[in-house]
């Protein structure tokens, strides 16, 4: 049997080979992944790496730097708060007790008492970058603190997204602007339910896209969404708002309207954030 | 490479993935962000060749990959930065180096890595990968790539020499 070559050699490893090699491991890899057997892989390095996030980014934040995310978010906030008044001094104004004005009262309700929920305080330490084209955030409690997979997320203006997977230290969240975010979905006035989908944008705050699951009935602009919630508070609770309907495209061939929300949650600026642990479904 | 230049590589690699995810990406707000990784990636094929290039593309593009807020597919970077790797280290190393050479070297790796992993999605079908949008994500991402790669580039040579010297230093 021929013996291995032991001799060191000046140039010990061809680049091409090394290249060769390399890529069908990333390849195998990739494969790996898709087949759903990536995990592991991912729970390691979220236990290495993500304590060292928390830290760098605990290192950046004495230096202010997201004085423009504030101020930014501060603004957004007053907007929100004026046209939020604006409509609830017109709803003040409309007599009579309607059906409409109970479901909002009824969303409102929802929200409180979601507000009242067990939640876990946690900042946003890492963000994905575009390149990768995905919406995600790493934030800094874990498991250790009682966040599991499924959670909702919730900003001080509304719903962020949930979370997709958790370690001990931190939890990876999927924001609903990424492309791959659904959310059951209520138009705050109307008992109508929709799907909210993200859109994808790389960037800034982004836009929402409403299906309505009743062909009949189109949202106004200006309509409130709120979230419909799931079955055990898994993975969205119910009641909290998402965004408001700014454009609606209808085409009356097709008997469908391409309904677009603005979120309330400003995702270019996010900091703190609240995981919901322990869910109780509202009513 | 040496066991102290495989360490050192490995903590710039670990530290650059870091300084990518926690602290670039939060403070641009364009949502694009340097690629650290790559430009270490990049630096190392620059000074140390093309198998070590492409051995440290991969493993940085395997932290980048696992590091905690991806969602992609392990592996996708890896695949990128592999390539990025292997080409830098193909660069005639013989000659002087200059801003100059260093600067197009980067901007050309950063353009085939950012659009080696977009062309793996697009391939691979993954959510959030729009034909539309790769473009301006790849031009955005190569001229951030060659604003870092001006102060990186240097810098990593400058550790890697000052570890290890290599034989032919005078000029």
């Amino acid at each position: 049997m021929a013996r291995t070559r032991t001799r060191p050699d000046p140039e010990p490893r061809r680049p091409r080979t090394v290249l060769l090699v390399l890529l069908l491991a990333a390849v195998a890899l990739i494969t790996v992944d898709l087949s759903g057997a990536g995990s592991p892989a991912r729970t390691v390095a979220s236990t290495v790496l993500g304590p060292l996030e928390s830290g760098a980014n605990r290192l950046l934040s004495p230096f202010g730097v997201d004085t423009f995310a504030t101020r930014d978010r501060l603004r957004d906030e007053n907007a929100a708060l004026e046209e939020e008044n604006a409509r609830l001094r017109g709803l003040v104004a409309s007599s009579g007790v309607d059906r409409k004005r109970l479901a909002e009262y009824d969303a409102l309700a929802q929200y409180a008492q979601a507000a009242g929920l067990e939640t876990v305080d946690a900042h946003v330490v890492a963000v994905g970058s575009a390149q990768s084209f995905r919406r995600t955030v790493t934030l800094d409690a874990g498991t250790a603190r009682g966040v599991r997979q499924d959670m909702t997320v919730l900003g001080p203006d509304g719903l962020v997204g949930r979370v997709l997977s958790a370690t001990r230290t931190n939890a990876v969240v999927l924001l609903l602007v990424d492309a791959d975010s659904v959310v059951g979905a209520r138009v705050g006035g109307d008992h109508e339910l929709g799907m909210v989908r993200g859109d994808g944008s790389l960037s800034g705050s982004g836009r929402l896209t409403l299906d309505v699951l009743d062909r009949e009935a189109v949202p106004k602009e200006g309509d409130t969404i709120v979230s419909w919630g799931s079955r055990d508070g898994v993975p969205y609770i119910a009641g909290v708002p998402i965004g408001r309907v700014e454009k609606v495209v209808e085409s009356p061939r097709d008997e469908t309207a391409e309904v677009t929300v603005a979120p309330f949650v400003d995702f270019s600026a996010l900091d703190a954030v609240s995981v919901v642990v322990g869910a109780r479904t509202g009513s | 490479m040496s066991v102290g230049r495989a360490a050192l590589v490995g903590a710039l690699l670990v530290a650059a993935v870091v300084v990518q995810v926690s602290v670039l990406t939060p403070l641009v707000p364009t949502g694009v962000a340097p690629d650290v990784v790559l430009v270490v990636v990049v630096a190392v094929g620059l000074c140390a060749g093309a198998a070590d290039g492409a051995v440290a593309g991969f493993v940085g593009g395997l932290l980048l990959d696992a590091a905690p807020p991806s969602d992609h597919l392990l592996g996708q970077w890896a695949l990128a930065l592999t390539v990025v790797g292997f080409l830098a280290g193909t660069v005639d190393r013989g000659s002087r180096p200059s801003w100059f050479s260093d600067a197009v070297t980067v901007a050309a790796s950063a353009f085939v890595g950012t659009s080696l992993f977009a062309l793996s999605g697009l391939a691979l079908d993954q959510p959030g990968v729009a034909a539309s949008s790769v473009l301006g994500v790849v031009a955005l991402a190569t001229v951030y790539d060659v604003v870092l790669g001006l102060a990186v580039v240097p810098a990593v040579r400058a550790l890697l020499a000052r570890l290890e010297p290599t034989p032919r230093v005078r000029w």
